[in-house]
């Protein structure tokens, strides 16, 4: 069984460690680099709780090697925060109820970054279509949606001022 | 689940690859965009000693039409088919058939001759590529060789006439003639789930509309991906008018294995082979004959 020594640049931070060849990427980033913002939700590569970008593509990180990601940027949830400031998707998230239990949350976030990265104004059907790989057993989606809507507006608009965000009360 | 253990290679070239998969012969897995092939291992339904991972051969990466012919490299992801100009324009079946497999983010990796080497009965692409017709570039320590789709898979499951020291390189598709259409459709439970059944119609028809080329391939209604020869041969030299579709679509039901599994009943899958059948050579029709894009 090979180890290999990788080096994996991870929300504009440099990482390295020695990986099992078998090890799956959700693996090292939840239990060796402790970003356990990335989800595991299935094991059958179904629901996308795992979700993250590898070299700005979307992918179930639960259906990559660790050792695949060598050389590779990734942006996980733990990215999407710039400077104590949510990014509009969080933001999204929060002002529309998109979430419940959460579970779902950080891959659907990243699912749809992803999407508007490639579609900027998506109509409802395609953000559906976007998010078919991420499964969410809470909400129904509808509030995903809104919240996806309200990330593609907000980034579209050129840069307003600030405002401080996660100030608002309750739902947590 | 975790895999259980194994040995890793990336391939910096093709003849890397082959001389990596010549070197561990029946112990080595290619690793493609993994889709199929990691769940597997996390199952532990294989268990290869070796993995050669082909990922890093951006060589493999295209989509060209020259001399009358479409190439796929083997390694060109289920995105670049779904979003390729050059696909929607003139191979409207293939973009049919990248844009139901799995979903986006899948998509994003899983490569199309991934999904033939596979050779799942379940996979979307086998149909497709049996109804058009395709040519398959196997490239092994010998060389290159040329095979046509319908002698790739065999009459098993997950079975292909690939050689453990060979690599799948390239996928040739002859470009659209004068007249010609096909389509590809998929009757599924939910987004992103394999078929119930699907059905995949490439046509050529003459200036009297007489069917001169005809090729129908099956999805998951039998233990392999299935050729329609005789509904095929049923449209050879036929006018394509509605009798006519009816009585192909009845065959190409009777050639369909079905068995009864959580997807639904055999008999209701057969049913549904006859109603994609004939929709999808109503679509296949208008392709050819300049209706809806073709
Ligand atoms: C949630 C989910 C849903 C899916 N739904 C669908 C669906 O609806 N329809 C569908 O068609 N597919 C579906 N798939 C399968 C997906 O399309 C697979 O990725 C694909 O079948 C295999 O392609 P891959 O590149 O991932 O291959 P891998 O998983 O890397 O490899 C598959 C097999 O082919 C071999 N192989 C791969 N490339 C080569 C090559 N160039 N030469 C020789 N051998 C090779 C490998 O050794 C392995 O045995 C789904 C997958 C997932 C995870
Ligand atoms: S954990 Fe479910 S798709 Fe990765
Ligand atoms: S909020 Fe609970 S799974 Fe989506």
């Amino acid at each position: 069984m090979s180890i290999h020594h990788i080096h994996v640049t991870i929300n504009g931070k440099h990482y390295e460690g020695d990986v099992e060849a078998r090890t799956l990427l959700v693996h090292w980033l939840r239990d060796s680099l402790r970003l356990t913002g990335t989800h595991i939700g299935c094991d059958t590569s179904s629901c996308g709780a795992c979700t993250i970008l590898v070299d700005g593509k979307a992918v179930k990180s639960c259906t990559m090697l660790a050792v695949q990601a060598d050389g590779r940027e990734l942006l996980t949830v733990e990215g999407l925060e710039q400077n104590g400031k949510l990014h509009p998707l969080q933001e999204g998230f929060h002002v529309e109820h998109a979430l419940q239990c959460g579970y779902c949350t950080p891959g659907m976030m990243m699912a749809a970054l992803a999407l508007l990265k490639r579609n900027p104004s998506p109509s409802e059907q395609e953000i559906r279509e976007g998010i078919s790989g991420n499964l969410c057993r809470c909400t129904g989606y509808v509030n995903i949606v809104k919240a996806i809507q309200y990330a593609a507006q907000k980034l579209r608009e050129p840069q307003p001022e600030q405002v401080p965000a996660g100030s608002g009360g309750g739902g947590e | 689940m975790i895999p259980g253990p194994f040995d890793y290679q990336v391939a910096g070239s093709v003849a890397e690859a082959i001389a990596l998969l010549d070197r561990y012969g029946a112990d080595a897995k290619v690793l493609a965009g993994g889709h199929s092939l990691i769940p597997l291992l996390r199952f532990r339904l294989a268990s290869p000693a070796v993995l050669v991972d082909i990922n890093r051969l951006r060589d493999l990466e295209y989509i060209q039409e020259a001399d009358g012919v479409l190439h796929l490299g083997a390694l060109t992801r289920e995105v670049e088919l779904e979003t390729s100009d050059l696909i929607r324009r003139r191979y409207p079946i293939l973009a049919d058939t990248a844009r139901v497999i799995a979903d986006p983010v899948v998509r994003n990796w899983a490569t199309v001759g991934g999904n033939l080497a596979h050779a799942d009965p379940a996979n979307d692409h086998p149909a497709t590529m049996l109804a058009l017709g395709a040519q398959l570039v196997a490239t092994g320590p010998a060389g290159q060789r040329l095979m046509a789709i319908e002698n790739f898979f065999t009459d098993s499951s997950f079975e292909t006439t690939l050689q453990p020291n060979e690599l799948l390189t390239e996928i040739r598709i002859p470009a659209p003639s004068e007249r010609s259409g096909g389509a590809y459709l998929k009757l599924e439970r939910k987004v992103g789930d394999y078929a119930i059944a699907g059905v995949a119609v490439y046509l050529t028809l003459d200036g009297n509309d007489h069917v001169t080329y005809a090729g129908i391939g099956l999805t998951n209604v039998g233990p392999t991906p299935i050729k329609a020869r005789a509904a095929e041969q049923l449209l050879l030299g036929r006018p394509l008018e509605e009798a006519v579709i009816a009585q192909a679509a009845r065959q190409a039901a009777a050639e369909a294995q079905p068995v009864s599994d959580l997807r639904g009943p055999a008999d209701y899958k057969r049913a549904m082979v006859e109603t994609l059948t004939i929709r999808a050579l109503r679509l296949a029709r208008s392709r050819a004959t300049g209706g809806a894009s073709r």
